[in-house]
């Protein structure tokens, strides 16, 4: 059987971006509004209504396709904001909806029955019965998987839902918790994922110097110490430093970013629809040194090449990189 | 009287069998609550240690005069633990489903739902009401504003009212990390913790607990001051999350507050004497940062 060419999935979190993922050679990139509905609502990013509807026909100009996410949760009282959302990115022209909540999957089919639904990894469906309760009452056509499966739970996974397509992250910053599902941020801070589209908010974000060491806190909680002369990273709660059992370690996950350029030849063996990398957040550059690299090892990977993975690894900024989940490197 | 009722959760923590089974004997021969939920929620490789043992416990709280329910894992991912499920499903007791791929294999049987799925909205509440679900535990970050929209919407609503906060799960066992294991050679060092592993800040300030693959707070949600607004909003049940400390006194606790019998500060007073593994907290329901102790200003 031919495989369908891997699609490179971009961030774009703001016009700019947008247009720099694409000049790059994005096959698809993902936004998303300036509010609420979707989870990387961060002061400065996103997009207001007529920046999505010029964005989505530069991208369509240069054959590249949009997928506007709205990924969080419905608020209660307030659903008629993310419907709302669902009408205007639709009316814009998305190439597909990023959706989580239930019930805002079932209003999308029910309020536009032809357009294209991906699940969004806040879904958290890891197994063919929960893709199917998605696929076979909303008929999402994708679903982004949860970076907590292996490479081959992805490999059984894929061609246990077809013809739903999967898609998995590749590269960028990388949850260790079931994403979606995961309140430990307002547990510090009041904000989630969930219910307001961001994690670990730089509001709650101070830093202070005792002992000669600057300490990172979140919401008044310790969450990492750097030295003097150390460069101090952003206390994301999952990436921080704690004690337990007496040890001090990052218990969760040290600070590392996913790197799964080196399983790229399987997973396009596998068949997975999407390679997607995260980060919404971050600038320009960046964003077109990342999607141009990635595009030229697809393009390797297409006429029976090797991937530079080298040239992957230089993107970390020096930051360590892992494979997650996928290696079974957690079993 | 209200006809607010007491749910039991499961056990979220890897008790010995023993220890687990005089927990539900004596919560059924004494405890007030409901309803009681048993099975293993967290990690599947604890399952097989009771599996002798749950139909015998089951029996005895339906005897004893409460509803058992079979509580199923928050985040199946592979084959094994999905035909698990199929077969707990089968078995045809009232079942609790924490994963949306349970829901889909009950296929609009009546079930209730635990804590476990993003149910934030009265559609939500609606959906899974069509698809049979019978009461639906809230997931816990929700405010009481949300929670009295929902109630209002829906009577078939339940909140968690003791207990630590379950936050988080992964698919990497913290407590074998912690004791430079991986999860499939853990040797089951959980058991370790009846109440969880508590996780400190570099600081020394309690923070969060783990228990194997699952993350909750350190502070023991305890909404003793909300219970009356809850009644009033219309939640049916609330749920108390079972800890190492005296439970069939925590339902009694509850039980006068969901009957307005004794008042928010004297059932304060009474929960603050147990031997808990953290304060209590009320955040959640107050609309600021989880880990906030009662009367706690954010």
């Amino acid at each position: 059987m031919t495989k369908a060419p891997l699609e490179l999935v971009c961030p774009a979190g703001t016009p700019a971006g947008l247009r720099a993922a694409v000049d790059a050679g994005a096959h698809a990139v993902y936004c998303g509004f300036g509010d609420e509905t979707n989870a990387r609502n961060f002061p400065g990013l996103n997009f207001d209504r007529s920046e999505m509807r010029d964005g989505i026909a530069y991208a369509h100009r240069r054959g590249a396709k949009v997928f506007v996410a709205l990924n969080t949760f419905m608020r209660a009282g307030a659903t008629e904001t993310w419907t709302r959302a669902v009408d205007d990115a639709v009316g814009a022209g998305a190439d597909a909806l990023i959706l989580a909540d239930a019930a805002l999957i079932a209003q999308a089919r029910e309020r536009h029955p032809r357009q294209r639904l991906h699940l969004s990894v806040q879904a958290a469906a890891a197994t063919p019965e929960a893709i199917a309760f998605y696929r076979e009452r909303f008929g999402i056509a994708r679903v982004v998987l949860p970076r907590v499966l292996t490479v081959e739970e992805i490999a059984r996974l894929t061609a246990a839902v077809a013809p739903c397509e999967t898609e998995v992250f590749v590269f960028g910053g990388m949850c260790v918790m079931a994403e979606g599902r995961c309140l430990l941020s307002s547990y510090a801070t009041g904000r989630s994922p969930n219910m307001n589209g961001v994690c670990s908010p730089p509001s709650h974000v101070a830093y202070h110097e005792r002992d000669g060491a600057m300490l990172a806190t979140l919401g008044g909680f310790t969450i990492e110490r750097f030295a003097r002369d150390e460069p101090a990273g952003y206390p994301t709660l999952c990436k921080g430093r704690f004690s337990a059992g007496g040890v001090e370690s990052h218990l969760f996950e040290d600070p590392v970013s996913l790197n799964a350029v080196e399983l790229l030849p399987r997973l396009a063996e596998i068949g997975v629809a999407g390679l997607k990398i995260e980060g919404r957040q971050r600038g320009r550059a960046y964003v077109a040194s990342v999607v141009q690299t990635f595009h030229r090892a697809i393009d390797a990977l297409a006429r029976g090449g090797t991937v530079d993975s080298a040239a992957i690894r230089a993107l970390t900024e020096g930051q360590r990189d892992t494979t997650g989940a996928y290696k079974k490197a957690w079993r | 009287m209200s006809g607010m009722q007491l749910t039991l959760g499961p056990v979220l923590f890897n008790w010995p069998t023993d220890r687990w089974v005089d927990f539900y004997a004596r919560i059924a021969d004494e405890a007030d609550v409901d309803r009681v939920c048993v099975g293993e929620v967290v990690c599947w490789k604890r399952a097989p240690f009771r599996d002798d043992a749950v139909a015998g416990v089951i029996e005895r709280l339906a005897r004893a005069g409460k509803e058992p329910v079979v509580a199923t894992l928050a985040m199946p991912t592979g084959a094994r633990e999905m035909r698990a499920i199929a077969e707990i499903i089968a078995e045809g007791l009232l079942v609790e489903a924490n994963d949306t791929a349970t829901i889909h294999l009950l296929a609009g049987r009546p079930h209730v739902i635990g804590p476990f799925l993003n149910i934030y909205n009265e559609a939500t509440v609606a959906l899974h009401r069509a698809l049979g679900a019978t009461r639906i535990c809230l997931p816990p970050e929700l405010p009481l504003d949300a929670v009295r929209r929902l109630a209002a919407a829906d009577a078939a609503t339940e909140v968690l009212a003791f207990g630590r906060a379950p936050l988080a799960i992964s698919a990497r066992c913290y407590h074998a990390r912690v004791h430079g294991l991986t999860k499939d050679s853990c040797q089951f060092v959980c058991e370790r913790d009846a109440d969880g592993l508590d996780v400190r800040t570099i600081d020394g300030r309690d923070f969060l607990a783990v228990n194997g693959v699952q993350t909750l707070g350190h502070a023991v949600t305890a909404a003793v001051h909300q219970v009356g607004a809850l009644r009033e909003a219309g939640v049916a049940a609330l749920r108390l999350s079972p800890h190492s400390c005296d439970m069939v006194a925590v339902a009694r606790i509850f039980r006068g507050l969901a009957d307005d019998r004794i008042a928010p500060d004297e059932a304060e007073a009474q929960l603050a004497a147990l031997p808990l593994p953290g304060p209590l907290s009320d955040g959640y329901l107050r609309g600021v940062a989880g880990a906030r102790r009662l009367h706690e200003v954010d």
